[in-house]
């Protein structure tokens, strides 16, 4: 019965039935949709077919010479996806400034005028052209899922992906809400098929990494004895009330140390998820150390045009060793920069990168023999990501049966390639992001560090798993207001619902 | 639908054989037992909570009494309750005082139905968050290996599997959290209403479809559908004048209240809250951890209120991964530390103490010279809870190379 399938949809599905000892051309074909492309569009896996597996893999890791006009001219309809930080940040402010800056009373502030200052506001902000903050994160998501599905650079958008979930940052944080949409289009996308190090560094300077890990915070410690007036106060007398004068002189030592020391939090992440990896043999130490190298990173006009700075007069100027190398006192920026060289070069750098690589394309469970290759190609081509991917490629662990349909699609990697299988034609709207939540992936919302787990348990649950049903029944029935889907591939709206339902539509 | 359907069948049996890695719920035929036999007003519940991203527990349980605490953070240190005026920690027991966000709880520590445990953690000392969380919810610090959850595992090893219901385990959450994560069934969801079939196309209308995917996917997840639409647990309003914050933790904490009612046989449920990762501006009396903390603590004071004369039978229990540095950093936080605080709640809890030894916050008290020394292992609590309250005896195999130690006695 599957065979009819297969023929009759012309889109073949992972299936271990009959595990050959080798894939065949057709499951080659499709192998390679799934895993460098969101998954075939009908017709798709018989044109890779007829141009050659290898051909299509070169192709797709030399974006720039894709012609991608399509889908261009569907992001004209998000301005936002073009403008840099400065225009952000003027076109898309807070209401609550816009209101104060207008002299209109906060509407939030919830007395009897609140409704009619909310009016006032929201004629203010439309005869001034402006938006609100939330339209920022919506036009992001958008883009994300239009690019998905119409790019022609698909391998573009998959490590674009792959990439802000390794370096991940959360929208919602703060001033994260202006910085992102240039994190990936100025850190993320032009750096996700080049050259590891020059991501790092492309990260590490972004105003959206600064803030999201606080480094833009951290500074040399004051040097002055900490046992002043206020401790010797409180140590004489625990738990008394401070005299007044003394009180007075808490409040205001409160207002000057606000920045004043180090932060770790980057210093630590920048090791553990972005370079060496938790094993990766550092220490306690190594992260106080990275911390001081970084000190002085922050952002100029945080509120302005918000770029990246070097603030001298918050840098720690001391000696570091830093995983037994010693940058020697007296440095500035390129004691930060020295850092970052060090990472990106680090055995355990690649290590962990070629893992983390491994297992996106190949299994949840990376096979050692290829990771040693891919770990291997890291260090001989100065991280090179283009060169890593071709390792992974045309590695017999990648082409291999054991590897084929073994990965489970992500939410968005399911919703994506649902729509790419019955050539929907999309104008995302707000529920498509929506749904993917329901699905456990709020896109560009994921708080922690970590970015989503690459990992079949964690993308199936009953619950997720009575979202993709439901979604697969209501694209295929063109009940999802945004999207319409030409029936033609499918004998009937059913049989689309239950292949896009299928165990086998679950995983890539 | 015939031809499709038998396709369906026939390979969805070859996933489940097949496939290493596939997610457990799809294998849970082998536990599948008589959905709702387990139901009964007396049994065990456990509802763990858990902290994501290191809450301060000295922020929590404040120790105000410790002569180092308050010149250690100018900013950030909780006035002592001996102070007077103005919002001040409230006295526990004359040394340990709790935030006063957290004021909501302190009529269940009054009436002694709250304990707290102070200097609890992971005896693993990684100041990672990844691998601190996975540490505390595999129940195994330091090993990699150990793939389920403890919670996972203490339903492998209960006594009494007969009669498992497919609402044994319920986590609020979209995506299964590792605690849970195993081969005993366990489910995971957001919103009661949400776990239907349904889209326009549902119910009614196009019901064949979704028995087509019932046989194509293992039918538990849709018995589990169809017997919490016959539970209708939403049908129960919060009692006793318990009113719940319209936030999405405490919102969990009543749907958990609601299938605890609805009566389908829960034994453990899991909620989780993040936002604790109090690197800068943490605040003290107000502010950024004092918001998240009244949160936590109206959240969970509401769910006792609301479950009333059920609590004799149900312990809540709270975690974190770690605590946060003792001296506030650079930026008016708190970094990545070692030990933290927990809470205890419920009917069967000794409560009104703090239990747990007090290593001090002298210099030469801290670990590592920086962080809260570490007097008690997570799982000496987790032990006692799943030994004297949920009556397990094979704690052993629920946390491998673990000895059991002396209980504090919480319970």
């Amino acid at each position: 019965m599957r065979s009819i399938l297969f023929l009759l949809l012309a889109l073949p599905i992972a299936s271990a039935t009959s595990a050959p000892r080798t894939l065949t051309e057709q499951e080659k074909a499709t192998h390679i949709l799934n895993r460098l492309a969101y998954g075939p569009r009908p017709g798709d896996v018989a044109r890779v077919q007829s141009m050659g597996i290898r051909q299509y893999i070169e192709q797709q890791l030399r974006p720039e010479q894709i012609n991608d006009n399509a889908v261009d001219s569907r992001l004209n309809q998000l301005p936002s996806i073009r403008m840099k930080t400065d225009e952000l940040m003027a076109r898309y402010p807070e209401p609550q400034q816009v209101a104060q800056r207008a002299g209109i009373r906060n509407p939030k502030a919830g007395d009897n005028d609140a409704q009619s200052n909310r009016r006032k506001l929201q004629t203010y902000m439309m005869q001034n052209g402006l938006e609100r903050p939330q339209l920022l994160l919506q036009e992001l998501q958008s883009q994300k899922i239009i690019r998905g599905i119409y790019s022609e650079r698909q391998l573009q958008e998959v490590m674009t992906d792959f990439w802000f979930n390794h370096f991940n940052v959360y929208w919602n944080k703060g001033q994260d809400k202006w910085f992102t949409t240039d994190y990936e289009m100025s850190a993320i996308r032009p750096h996700a098929l080049g050259k590891f190090k020059d991501l790092l560094m492309a990260t590490a300077k972004s105003p959206a990494m600064l803030f999201y890990l606080d480094n833009h915070l951290s500074t040399v410690p004051n040097t002055a004895p900490a046992l002043n007036a206020v401790t010797r106060a409180r140590l004489a007398n625990p738990g008394a009330p401070l005299p007044p004068n003394i009180a007075a002189q808490e409040a205001n030592q409160a207002k000057n140390r606000k920045r004043d020391g180090i932060n770790e939090n980057y210093g630590r992440e920048l090791m553990e998820l972005h370079t060496l990896g938790v094993d990766g043999g550092y220490t306690q130490k190594d992260v106080q150390e990275v911390a001081r190298a970084l000190t002085g990173w922050t952002i100029d006009k945080p509120r302005q045009d918000a770029r990246f700075v070097f603030r001298l007069m918050m840098h720690d100027r001391g000696e570091k060793v830093v995983l037994g190398t010693r940058i020697k006192a007296g440095g500035g920026i390129e004691d930060g920069e020295k850092v970052i060289d060090i990472l990106a070069h680090h055995s355990s750098t690649a290590r962990f990168i070629s893992t983390k690589l491994v297992r996106y394309f190949v299994s949840d469970n990376p096979p050692d023999s290829l990771v040693d290759k891919v770990a291997a190609t890291f260090m001989k081509t100065d991280g090179d990501i283009r060169e890593m991917l071709r390792t992974i490629f045309y590695s017999d662990e990648f082409m291999s049966p054991d590897a084929y349909g073994q990965k489970t699609k992500s939410a968005f990697e399911y919703v994506v390639s649902s729509i790419r299988a019955v050539n929907g034609d999309t104008n995302p709207s707000q529920r498509m992001a929506q749904v993917l939540t329901k699905m456990g992936q709020p896109i560009y919302q994921f708080v922690a560090p970590t970015g989503f787990p690459d990992r079949a348990d964690y993308w199936l649950t009953d619950g997720t798993l009575i979202e993709r049903i439901n979604f697969a029944v209501n694209l295929t029935s063109n009940k999802l207001p945004d999207t319409r889907i030409q029936l033609a591939d499918f004998p009937d709206a059913k049989t689309a619902a239950l292949f896009l339902g299928s165990p086998e539509f679950q995983r890539r | 639908m015939p031809l499709s359907r038998r396709f369906f069948l026939k390979s969805a049996g070859v996933t489940a054989a097949s496939f290493g890695a596939v997610p457990s719920f799809l294998l849970r035929t082998a536990y599948a037992q008589n959905p709702g036999t387990a139901a009964g007003k007396d049994r065990p519940i456990l509802i763990a909570i858990f902290q994501r991203g290191a809450a301060d527990g000295i922020s929590m349980v404040v120790p105000f009494g410790d002569s180092h605490y308050a010149s250690l953070r100018p900013q950030i240190a909780l006035p002592s309750p001996l102070r007077g005026g103005g919002e001040t920690t409230l006295d526990l027991d004359g040394y340990f005082g709790l935030h006063p966000a957290l004021g909501s709880l302190k009529p269940i520590y009054d009436a002694g139905h709250l304990a707290m445990v102070q200097a609890v953690g992971s005896p693993d000392n990684t100041r990672s968050h990844f691998d601190a969380q996975d540490y505390m919810e595999s129940g195994a610090p330091g090993n990699k290996s150990v793939g389920d959850g403890w919670l996972n595992r203490y339903m492998q090893t209960d006594p009494r599997p007969k009669g498992t219901a497919p609402f044994r385990a319920i986590a609020m959450s979209t995506n299964m959290p590792r605690s849970l994560l195993g081969p005993a069934p366990a489910l995971a969801m957001t919103k009661i209403q949400d776990f239907d079939v349904r889209g326009n196309a549902g119910r009614g209308g196009n019901s064949d479809i979704y028995s087509a995917f019932e046989s194509m996917w293992h039918n538990e997840t849709f018995d589990a559908i169809k017997m919490l639409k016959d539970a209708n647990p939403t049908r129960f309003q919060p009692e006793n004048g318990a009113v719940y914050p319209n936030q999405p933790f405490s919102q969990s904490l009543m749907q958990i209240a609601q299938i605890i009612k609805a009566d389908v046989g829960l034994e453990v449920a899991f909620a989780d809250l993040s936002g604790w990762d109090t690197h800068a501006n943490q605040g003290a009396v107000a502010g950024q951890l004092s918001n998240r903390l009244r949160e936590f603590g109206d959240g969970i004071a509401a769910l006792y209120r609301d479950l009333g004369d059920r609590m004799r039978n149900v312990v809540i229990v709270t975690m974190t991964e770690f605590g946060r540095s003792i001296k506030q950093n650079g930026s008016g936080g708190t970094d990545h530390g070692h030990a933290s605080a927990l809470f205890m709640a419920g009917g069967p809890v000794k409560g009104g103490k703090v239990y747990g030894k007090w290593p001090g916050l002298a210099p030469d008290k801290l670990f590592e010279g920086r962080d809260l020394a570490l007097t008690t292992d997570f799982r000496d609590v987790f032990a006692e809870i799943l030994t004297k309250h949920m009556r397990t005896s094979d704690v052993a195999r629920v946390f491998p190379g673990y000895t059991p130690r002396q209980p504090l006695g919480i319970l």
